[in-house]
């Protein structure tokens, strides 16, 4: 018997981290940046944030660390696409492969460490959840509603018209993409901390790349981004419930599930609204003439 | 102040000294981290960057340059292509993986048959597994206008899931003991991929390699695709007006780069590698990606960038075993060599003026 309580639990898990770096990645491309190297961030955040929870016994610290790290590595992405003007796709991979290497680099020594154990919130649901839940309508209300969320959409929409009006595209740009590297931290170390309770190399396992796509998914809302995490947390528990339940597939085709619900949502939304709903200026590089 | 002002040429020079200039930024980096990780900074870049080609035991690791450099070299090939287009092709480590299986599983089901058509059939199946694998990006594109870098990138981690039940499942050598992994297919001489020249570390990879570079320098440079590929690169609205057509440009090419990883995946599988296992893609799909970009998308150089990435391979290993440096350096090396050249890029493409006060 399976308990529907414990189950929507489980999705909200699961869903957490790709919320994070989805609802970060959001802002980012809405500012007209496309930041390929979420998952790069997400697994330093997972490192940076495991390291520090497992050195102050804090996971909460923990979070914290994970989310400057992240703020940090995006940095090298920012000042490489909107100040030294870098093609955006190939700065991004690079951060993605750069992320990965460099934490396998410093991850040795905390193979096999246990996390400390964290203190759950309301409701039996970890603190980071909620701030999770709670920056859905948080970020919908800055991009709709808020004066500098205004602005950002407008540089992404278009650059040029936005610097005719005095706004700094590249340091709003810069901003998302900090922002974006915090909460790709966050999510990354969820994974590490709340989640597997432990740090192995390349642990994040795509869950960078799920994200990308859920901003697509989302058709570049808070709210869309908020269903689509919990579509994909749903998939990922109902695989792991079919695993447990012992199916007569073979657990590492159970496993594609995630990467395969990727690419039909992917689909799905882009035969439907043939990319209209991205940002007019996504991904352009920016150079002010004037 | 200094402002930027667009170049409307690319000067050769700097076309060849960003590729240099970078790999020295890096040097130098690696050498500070090393620095501070507690490592002899000087003798950690001699090892990675010397000794395999002239160090002590040069004379086994010189072989194991061209056996690495070559998949990285066929498989950025193809990636180069695409990248001219603007077409995103990320998942070449997928196709590889595909490739290999698809190309090993032809040998495996004629064993143990002997007969010279066997290793040929292997490659046209190792090239069309590929090809397949690429395709489907490109026919989620065409159709519903999905993104191809995420697809793509999506059936990596499919492909590397389809490679462990192969090794745990269909592929298992009946005569291995239980153990996973496939029979390895280097002791079997009809469906082998030998070193051709004894102490070259040449194999039919190798020779595939050299000429996919010719290929796609004919292609890119006197070839009427090349030059739509060029144009759709560049000014897509012009190349769409002068009658190219983006859906048949966007199979073309990765239809193209997959068949050419699915090619390096055969050519490693029957090779070096042996056997399909459970961890058969080690990465060259990607790191493809970086000698494609330090090649400059141009095939010549992309020899020299493959020849390059396989040099911090080899060294990464003679560092491993001689100093206990981390296996992983290498992967933050080979990152931070795309920052530097991305990063240096800017010199090519803008003029650094001084901002009259």
């Amino acid at each position: 018997m399976i308990d529907p309580v414990s189950v929507f639990l489980m999705l909200l898990s699961a869903a957490t981290p790709l919320l994070f770096a989805a609802l970060g990645e959001l802002i980012v491309e809405r500012s007209g940046v496309l930041n390929l190297g979420v998952e790069g961030m997400m697994i330093t955040g997972a490192l940076a944030g495991f390291a520090a929870a497992d050195a102050t016994g804090n996971p909460l610290i923990g979070f914290a660390v994970a989310a400057i790290a992240g703020c940090a590595i995006s940095m090298i992405f920012g000042v490489l696409t909107q100040f030294l003007l870098a093609n955006q796709v190939a700065t991004g991979l690079a951060l993605a492969l750069f992320g990965l290497g460099l934490t396998a680099l410093f991850g040795k020594p905390y193979e096999g460490v246990k996390a400390p154990s964290m203190a759950l919130g309301p409701l039996r649901i970890h603190w980071i959840v909620w701030l999770g839940l709670a920056m859905v309508p948080l970020i919908w209300w800055f991009l709709q509603r808020s004066r500098a969320g205004l602005i950002l959409r407008g540089i992404g929409e278009n650059h040029h018209a936005a610097h005719a009006l005095g706004h700094k595209v590249h340091l709003y740009r810069l901003a998302a993409i900090g922002f974006g590297g915090a909460m790709a931290g966050i999510g990354g170390a969820y994974i590490s901390i709340a989640t597997v309770l432990q740090w192995t190399e390349g642990m994040t396992a795509g869950a960078g790349w799920i994200a990308l796509a859920l901003v697509v998914f989302s058709g570049w809302r808070a709210f869309g981004v908020l269903a689509g995490a919990w579509l994909f947390g749903g998939v990922t528990v109902l695989q792991l419930r079919l695993q447990a339940a012992g199916i007569a597939v073979p657990v590492q085709l159970l496993a594609m599930a995630p990467y395969l619900a990727t690419i039909i949502a992917l689909v799905v939304i882009s035969a439907r609204r043939k990319g209209s709903a991205a940002p007019g200026s996504l991904g352009k590089i920016f150079h002010a003439t004037s | 102040m200094w402002r930027l002002e667009p170049r409307s040429d690319a000067p050769l020079i700097w076309q060849f000294a960003t590729p240099v200039l970078a790999v020295l930024a890096t040097m130098l980096t690696g050498a500070v981290l090393f620095g501070l990780m507690g490592y002899d900074p000087f003798g950690a870049i001699r090892t990675i960057f010397w000794d395999p080609l002239f160090g002590a035991s040069a004379g086994y690791s010189r072989p194991q340059l061209l056996v690495k450099a070559g998949p990285l070299i066929l498989i950025a090939c193809g990636l180069a292509v695409g990248f001219r287009a603007g077409i995103w092709n990320i998942g070449a480590e997928g196709q590889f993986i595909i490739g290999g299986i698809t190309g090993a599983a032809v040998g495996l089901a004629a064993y143990p048959a002997e007969g010279w058509w066997i290793f040929p059939a292997m490659i046209v199946a190792g090239a069309a597994g590929g090809w397949a694998w690429g395709m489907i990006p490109a026919l989620l594109r065409n159709w519903f206008g999905a993104s191809e870098i995420l697809v793509s990138l999506m059936l990596v981690y499919v492909a590397e899931k389809i490679a462990a039940w192969m090794a745990f499942g269909p592929m298992r050598n009946p005569e291995g003991f239980g153990m996973p992994g496939s029979r390895n297919l280097t002791q079997y001489p009809s469906a082998a991929n030998p070193e051709l020249i004894a102490g070259t570390g040449i194999h039919w990879g190798t020779i595939a390699a050299l000429i996919a570079v010719v290929a796609v320098w004919v292609l890119i440079s006197r070839h009427l695709r090349g030059l739509q590929i060029r144009a759709a690169g560049e000014a897509p609205r012009a190349a769409r007006f002068g009658g190219v057509k983006p859906s048949a440009l966007v199979a073309f090419c990765l239809g193209l780069s997959g068949a050419l990883a699915g090619l390096a995946g055969l050519f490693e599988a029957a090779g070096p590698a042996g056997q399909i296992t459970d961890g058969f893609g080690v990465g060259y799909g990607f790191t493809a990606i970086i000698v494609a970009f330090l090649g400059r998308l141009h095939p010549v150089g992309i020899v020299l960038g493959g020849l390059l990435m396989a040099l911090t391979y080899i060294g990464g290993d003679i560092a491993q075993m001689m100093m206990q440096l981390p296996s992983a350096t290498v992967q933050v090396f080979q990152g931070m060599m795309l920052f530097y050249l991305l990063g240096f890029d800017l010199l090519t493409r803008y003029r650094i003026r001084r901002r009259p006060a």
